[in-house]
This record gives structure tokens, sequence and C-alpha cells, in this order.
């Protein structure tokens, strides 16, 4: 029986080693990533295509593909998870049909993003005939996203004061004037943030774009921007790789003899592009505050 | 004025018309995948025994030799072993550092260990992958043995994906523990850890258990980074170090490789739906501890 005094501190003492290891093991996580890839990362790599078979290919159009893809996702995204947030924050009293609401939700939060790919494969592909597109990939993504982005928006949303509200509709304002004007003004600095996170989140997505997006990229002409043109970088119809897809891509089936430089390279790039999004997210989220409440 | 009624009107319509897409979106996934899933068992004439409990996975194998063979349990077994050894390996782990930075180090410790957490959430799968396949399978190959490519290699990489899940679930499940438990207990004279383990620990059991099934329930539907280090064999998980498959490696590795409608293609769809069915689950467990912690 070791006395509780002394239990405790090795308690203490514990519970601070797991912390300090988790501390390393991300430090060296990122530091590998970043040690590998910064050394293959250079102008030509992330502006050139890759080229199958020899080495020296790089990832521009995957970086290109993957920025597209994200734009169009928070486009379809971000008015419908809104709208779906304000319902259930402002409009909607508990009732069977918000529980079901809810219920679906959360599902659709919880599915495999793999069964999305999958389900996308089976709706935008085939039954739309969209084939493995840009569209296609940006809508599976936007299912992915939806049930984060209504979840954020209804936290934000409910998290404003009631006072707030109570002054603009005392002022004679309508509720949806109220909501335009006042509270979602409010929720501001936390959307925003949220938005970006997710961003982040729906950046690195690999698995719900293999069957949708597809693992191809055809030849793009950078010099065409008529979103009509089937050989434009904008045309929405084309398969599109991502960066993460390029990253599974080229060590499962990868040809080119420099295929571990690749992932290395495309690894660093991936990661800083989302940490880039996880620090602006923050730095957006206080400026906001400062701004919003004039501290 | 009236036009401002009408506006009011629309923008609420606008809300609804967002929430109810989601219910559709919704039913809809269901639909397509159970009725592609289905189909095996009511066009195909497969039996659901055969699927989920025999081993050997040959859906292409003519009729003259007995054929299709679509045994799906070496996926479902590979899924199960994997996804429960990365938990746990992880589990302690987690509620250790969700200890540490509620109870232990609230302050500075806490304000470092967020920031880190969510650096964690935020690393593509793949990336996990390819670390896993550049640094975790040669690892095994040189100093634990056989391939590298393993169910281990796939359990340490889900740890270390779902370890934000779990520490994070749990650290807000305690830190909402009322500051009056705390109190009582160290005014009894507990120390701290007694009061960790005797008091706080069981109070906040409930969200805990929550995180941990988040967790399995990531680990479970977690595709690419388990597929680029487990090895891809059809074989029961039956050694650590020996390569297998899952239910969601089979099917990235399959599903482009067979055509529409055959019944190889069926089978993977098959075990689709049997992946949202299991994630439904998920769910539903989750909602029961809910309600019983709310009961309490």
């Amino acid at each position: 029986m070791i006395n509780a005094r002394t239990s405790d501190k090795i308690a203490t003492f514990v519970f601070c080693t797991m912390a300090l290891f988790v501390t390393m093991i991300l430090l060296a996580l990122v530091g590998y990533i970043l040690y590998h890839g910064l050394r293959v990362v250079n102008w030509h790599f992330l502006t050139s295509p890759p080229s199958a078979f020899r080495a020296g290919g790089g990832v521009g159009p995957q970086i290109f593909n993957s920025f597209l893809i994200l734009i169009l996702t928070m486009i379809f995204t971000i008015p419908i998870g809104l709208g779906a947030g304000i319902y259930l924050a402002e409009f909607s009293r508990e009732t069977r049909w918000t529980k079901i609401i809810r219920i679906c939700t959360e599902t659709l939060a919880s599915l495999p993003s793999i069964v999305i790919g999958l389900f996308g494969l089976l709706f935008f592909v085939t039954v739309l005939k969209w084939g493995f597109s840009i569209m296609s990939g940006a809508l599976a993504l936007t299912v992915l996203n939806l049930p984060v982005m209504t979840r954020i928006s209804e936290d934000t949303l409910r998290s404003v004061k009631n006072e707030l509200r109570e002054a603009s509709l005392a002022l004679g304002a309508t509720q949806w004037q109220t909501i335009v004007h006042v509270v979602l003004v409010a929720a501001i600095p936390g959307l925003v943030t949220g938005i970006i996170l997710t961003a982040g989140r729906v950046f690195g997505e690999a698995a719900a774009l293999l069957y949708t997006a597809g693992i191809t990229t055809p030849p793009l002409e950078f010099s065409n921007w008529n979103p009509f043109n089937s050989n434009s970088p904008l045309y929405l119809f084309r398969p599109a790789e991502t960066l993460a897809v390029h990253i599974w891509k080229v060590n499962s089936e990868g040809m080119a003899p420099d295929a571990r430089q690749i992932a290395d390279g495309a690894s660093a790039v991936l990661i800083i592009i989302v940490l880039l999004f996880n620090i602006t997210a923050r730095w957006v989220a206080r400026w906001l505050y400062k701004r919003t409440t004039g501290i | 004025m009236a036009d401002q009624k009408i506006i009011n009107k629309l923008g609420k319509s606008f809300t609804m018309l967002c929430a109810t897409f989601i219910i559709l979106t919704t039913l809809s996934i269901i639909i397509f995948i159970a009725s592609k899933g289905l189909s095996t068992f009511i066009i195909d004439g497969a039996s659901i025994g055969n699927f989920l409990f025999t081993t050997v996975w040959r859906p292409d194998a003519p009729k003259s030799e007995g054929g299709p063979f679509i045994g799906a349990l070496p996926f479902i077994a590979g899924s199960v072993a994997v996804s429960l050894l990365a938990l746990i390996l992880i589990t302690p782990f987690s509620i250790g550092v969700a200890i540490f930075m509620s109870e232990i180090s609230p302050g500075w410790g806490r304000k470092i260990l967020q920031p880190i957490i969510e650096v964690f959430v935020g690393i593509p799968s793949v990336v996990y992958g390819w670390i896993g396949l550049s640094v975790m399978v040669p690892f095994i190959r040189n100093h634990i043995g056989g391939l590298g490519f393993s169910l281990l290699a796939g359990a340490i990489v889900l740890a270390i994906m779902i370890f934000p899940t779990i520490a994070s679930v749990s650290t807000d499940s305690l830190q909402t523990l009322s500051k009056d438990i705390r109190e009582a207990s160290l005014a009894l004279g507990a120390t701290r850890w007694q009061t960790i383990r005797m008091v706080l620990l069981p109070a906040a059991l409930p969200g805990i258990l929550t995180g941990v099934v988040l967790g399995l329930a990531r680990a479970f539907g977690e595709a690419l980074a388990v597929q680029m280090v487990i090895g891809n064999a059809v074989r029961m998980p039956d050694s650590l170090l020996k390569p297998m498959h899952t239910m969601t490696s089979i099917i990235t590795m399959e599903m482009s490789n067979t055509v529409m409608g055959t019944v190889w293609n069926d089978a993977l769809w098959s075990i689709a739906l049997l992946l949202m069915l299991i994630s439904f689950m998920f769910i539903m467990l989750i909602r029961l501890i809910e309600s019983r912690r709310a009961a309490r």
C-alpha cells in the first residue's frame, strides 16, 4: 500500500508525461513531413503537371483542383447549412419535426466519408450522368460538410444573447430583419471561424472524392478560362484529382520512380495549407471579435 | 411594412427548405445505398448468412465451381479487430491527456494542448496514411517482424487519428462537472488523484463513453489511411503482423475494378450497406448513453 500522497504524485507525473508525449508526437509528425517535404517543394513542383513514368513531375493541377472543389463546395454548403442552422436556432420550437431534422443531421455527420463517396458515385456520377467530375466531387463534399456547417451555424446563433433579439423585436423589426441585421451580425466571428475550420477539413478529404471527382486530371490549358470549353481548368464536368487524392494515388498505383518524393512534397504542401486554415481561423476570430465588440 | 412581412415569410420558408433538404439528402443516401446493397441478396440470390459468416471471397468464381463466393467475414472481422485494437491502444492515453487538461493544468497546459489537438484533427487522413506507410511500416518490418503491412500498423495509425476525438470529448465531459464535487472531495481530505479516480471519472463516465464510441465510429469508417498500411490481403485477422483487409479497404481497392451490376460489384455495395448500418448503430449507442446521462 503506497500512501495516498505518493500515489498522487505518481499520478500527476504520469499525466504530465502523457501530455508531454502528445506534444512530442505532434512535433515529430509535423517536423517529419516538413523536413522531408520541403526538400522537394519548389516553384517547379508547385506549378508543373505530374509526369506518369518519369521523375520530376509536379502537383500544379492538383493544387488548382483542390481549391476549385473547395470553393464550389463552400458555395453550396454555406447558404444551405446556414439556412438550416437559422431554422433550428431561430424559428423552430422543439417538435417532432425538428427532432427528425436533428436525427438526420446527426446521421449524415456520422456516415463514413467513403459511404458518401459511394452515394456520389451512384447519384451524381451514374444517375445524373455527370461522370467523374468536379461537380460530382463538390456535391459529395457538400453532403459531407453540410451537417457540420448546420451544427456550427446553430450553435453560434444560439450563443447570441437573447437581449439583442428582444431589443430588435421591440423596435418593431420582423423576425427576419432581426436575424439578418442583428443576430447574424453578432454571430459573424463564430461563423467565419467555423467556416474556415471546415474548409480545412474539406481540403484534405480524399475518400469521398475517389469515386466522384476521380483519380485523373486531363491535360489542362491554363490560358483558356472559358468554363464551357472542355480543356479549360474551370470546366466543371471534367475529372479532377485533388492534392489529397494524389498522395493516395502515387502510393497505390503510381508508376513514377520518384513516388516517394512526390508524396513527401504533396504531404508538406497539404499540411501547410491546412495549418494556414487553422491559423487564419484563430486570427480572424480574434480580429473580428475585437472589431465587433470594440474592446 | 407589408413588404417586410412577405420577406419575413420568404426568409422563414427558405430556412425551412434548407432543413428539409438535409432530411431529403439523408433519406436518399439510405435508399440508394440500401437498394444497391440489397440487390446481392434479392437479384443475385445470395444468402445473407453466407455473406456475414463465411470466409471465402471469390465473387468471380464461376457457377461450375459452386461460386460466386461472397464471404465478407474477413473484412468485417478485420474492421472490428483493427478498430478495437486502436481503441485499446489509445483510450487510456486520451483520458490521461483529458485529465491533464482539465484537472492538472487547466491554465497554460490546456492553452498549449488545445491547439495541438486541433492540429491533430486537421491533419488529413491520407497524410496519416503516408506517414504510416513511410515510417511505421518499415519500422515494424525491421524491428518487430513480418512485412510491415499489418493489423498492427493499421491500428497504430488509427489510434493516432482517433486520439483527438476521445481526448476532446473527455475533456469537455470533465469540465462540465460542477466545481462543488471537486471541492467537497478535497475538503474531505482526498488527494487530487483520489478525487479524480473516485469522484470525477465516475461522474464523467457517460461523457467519456460517448467520446470512446465516437472514436470507434471514426476508426470503423476510416478508409484510405488504413488501406495504405494494412496490406490488403483477404484473410481472417489471425496475427498482428500479417496483412489483411477491412470493409473500407476492400471497397476502396475493388470498387473501380468491377463492373456495375455484376455479383462482385453488388457484394461490394452490400459491404457499404453494412458499413452504413454499423454507423447507425453507433449513433443509437451514443443516443442511449446520452439519454441515460440526461436521466440521472
